[in-house]
């Protein structure tokens, strides 16, 4: 065992590329559950996200282009969930589950052709000097501009559910659907906008995974982000500051084991690879017990008749 | 202009014609997927549906379709209890891994000796591994509240790593020339799970299945635990005035679907599969999901559809052998499958009103 293998500038790099899909996935959840929407396929729609991307990148030669058609691709997944518990009234954790079957079916048959393929890279944006500051050069300005884009979208998301009446309206709509229809807001067009800005955050978060942190195409190769994304948006009580340090904190395990790894510990690998999923259990453990923050409409079926 | 309007009673009729819809419609659009694929449509339809019973080798195919429809009968029927009562264990698969690794475990420690009670014993540690996996979503709900959808599914990625090391380590074959995976349970007659009448398809798995789908019939249709799943899912606050103990019903619910995803996991792994390896588990575990919603949580419709499920598996098979088509292609038929039923279960519970709203 080598711990000093372990260059602690970075591992604190790594765990930002690690966290980032996270944040896209959990911040699209999060959009959609304050809309009252609890979308189960965000594993679904981040894989399709992970190919379209993939696919994209590759035959056009620019990632950018390929981080785009990741939103477009999961966005329009996740129009079959909007049309399938918004028109035809479903359950939504059914619904959510059939998405995510269908996605990984379909990924796969979309991703045939790319197994072994290199996409091309996305270049690091560039911060000229400061770049070279020892420590936090490397750490905070060495990314690529995605990751950025992640981060402001926290900001973003932040900003408009706090101070915006589209914000406001977005939250009443989640409380009560009734209230909200009484007061004459489009229920179902809101839960839909929400839904497809889960969508194509999920399938951006995807492309990221597919794009630059692994970076190829393997079959299933989102393996459980979507869903430890799910429980960072319970984690972060609905809160996208508290989705950010969350994200940090699983990117942190993540690229923590992946280094222990990588160094040789003595804990057999398989046991190393299941600690993330074992931390998101007793974390959603720990903070179970409050569940006031949730959108009282969560889950619930909105028809106007009712 | 059309509207909705709820019907004051679900439609029975629409709700046995639902899945017949689905399974129509999702032959015409994935005839139209592999037809997008460059496969001719009809004849990939023939060869998924009608090839395996009555074609030219429907003598090998056949008894497929009871073991490829066994574990996902058993496994629905579990599920399906806790979905009617609105408790959702999406994590059979795990439960099916640590099944079969317990029961495998079980008759490993035994070898080379042999006796009948052997298998008796594998049995009953694969049901003992499913429940105990399942306890621990079920426990965390009902004493901390938290979500068994999110704890149930990251248990199987647990599940995976566990069964990865199973297979590199303590159970590896110590003959097997280092290769990964645990002795064949094949050729170890007492815990072997063999075929009960040659050439049929027919094992203790199957068994299990039948008699879970008259254990869970009787259950939901004679017993008072059935009529507290049903009355639960369909009227949460008449449930808590008739005396339903919730905390009870989650414990049974997941534990039953968690013990039943044991068994199949370990006939499989003592039948079928015959091994531990790294990639035992194929997913029966989530396609139970679409078979159980298929089967409209009803043990007799589920026996249906695992069927049909297992029908697709073969059918998949013998196109991908026969006409190249991919084996992705399946998975995404029957993700559709799942898709048109709950997209068409909208008349069961509403029907269509044409022309224009008066105005109140």
């Amino acid at each position: 065992m080598d711990l000093s293998s372990i260059n602690p500038v970075l591992f604190v790099a790594g765990f930002l590329v690690a966290a980032t899909p996270l944040i896209f996935a959990a911040l699209g959840e999060l959009v959609a559950e304050k809309s009252g929407v609890l979308n189960l396929g965000v594993e679904g729609m981040m894989i399709i996200g992970a190919i379209c991307g993939f696919a994209t990148a590759v035959e056009t030669g620019s990632p950018l282009l390929g981080f785009a058609a990741a939103a477009v691709g999961g966005a329009a997944l996740s129009l079959l969930f909007a049309f399938l518990t918004q028109i035809t009234l479903a359950n939504q954790v059914a619904s959510g589950l059939a998405l995510t079957l269908f996605g990984l079916g379909f990924s796969a048959l979309l991703g045939q052709s790319y197994v072994g393929v290199k996409p091309p890279r996305l270049a690091e944006v560039n911060f000229g000097p400061l770049h070279d500051i020892p420590v936090l050069g490397p750490i905070l300005f060495s990314h690529d501009i995605v990751l950025y884009f992640g981060f402001a979208l926290v900001v973003v998301v932040w900003a408009v559910l706090k101070y915006t009446r589209a914000g406001l309206i977005l939250r009443a709509v989640g409380e009560s659907h009734d209230a909200a229809h009484a007061l004459g807001f489009r229920v179902v067009r809101i839960r839909t906008l929400a839904i497809m800005f889960g969508g194509a955050c999920a399938g951006l978060g995807g492309a990221y995974i597919s794009l630059i942190r692994v970076p190829q195409w393997t079959e299933g190769m989102t393996a459980g982000v979507g869903w430890i994304a799910l429980a960072l948006v319970v984690f972060a009580s609905w809160k996208p500051w508290r989705l950010l340090l969350g994200a940090y904190l699983f990117g942190g395990i993540t690229q923590l084991q992946l280094n222990l790894q990588g160094a040789g510990v003595a804990i057999p690998v398989e046991y190393l690879a299941m600690s993330p999923y074992i931390i998101t259990i007793l974390v959603l453990v720990v903070l179970s017990a409050d569940k006031s923050a949730a959108p009282a409409s969560l889950g619930r079926t909105f028809h106007a008749s009712s | 202009m059309i509207r909705l309007e709820k019907r004051p009673q679900p439609s029975q009729a629409f709700s046995w014609a639902t899945p017949l819809l689905a399974v129509l419609a999702t032959m015409f659009f994935g005839g139209l997927l592999f037809a997008a694929l460059g496969k001719d449509p009809v004849s990939s339809i023939i060869t998924i549906f009608w090839e395996p019973l009555f074609g030219s080798n429907a003598f090998y195919y056949r008894p497929q379709l009871l073991i490829k429809g066994a574990p996902l009968v058993l496994i629905a029927i579990g599920l399906s209890l806790g979905f009617k009562a609105g408790i959702w264990n999406i994590g059979a698969e795990g439960q099916y891994i640590i099944g079969a690794i317990f029961g495998a475990a079980v008759g490993l420690a035994f070898y080379p000796a042999q006796s009948v009670f052997i298998f008796p014993l594998m049995i009953l540690a694969g049901a003992l591994g499913g429940w105990l996996w399942a306890m621990i979503p079920a426990v965390l709900k009902v004493k901390f509240g938290t979500n068994e959808i999110l704890v149930s599914l990251m248990l199987v990625y647990v599940a995976e790593q566990f069964l990865a090391s199973m297979a590199l380590g303590v159970l590896k074959n110590p003959e097997g020339f280092g290769f990964p995976g645990s002795r064949n349970l094949q050729q170890y007659a007492s815990a072997h799970n063999g075929e009960l009448i040659a050439g049929s398809g027919m094992h203790w798995g199957v068994v299990a299945a039948f008699i879970a789908v008259i254990f869970a019939y009787v259950l939901l249709a004679r017993h008072r635990l059935g009529f507290a799943i049903r009355v639960t899912g369909e009227a949460p606050r008449a449930a808590k005035f008739s005396g339903v103990n919730p905390t009870r019903l989650v414990l049974f619910c997941m534990g039953t679907s968690g013990l039943l995803a044991g068994l199949a996991g370990m006939f499989e792994v003592a039948g079928p599969a015959g091994q531990i390896t790294i990639d035992f588990n194929v997913g029966y575990g989530f396609t139970a999901i679409i078979v159980a919603f298929l089967g409209r949580l009803h043990p007799i419709g589920i026996l249906l559809a695992g069927g049909l499920m297992a029908l697709t598996y073969i059918g998949g098979d013998i196109a991908q052998s026969q006409l190249g088509l991919p084996a992705a292609a399946i998975q995404v038929f029957q993700g559709m499958l799942l898709f048109f039923l709950l997209a068409f279960d909208l008349f069961t519970n509403y029907r269509l009103r044409f022309g224009h709203r008066e105005v109140a």
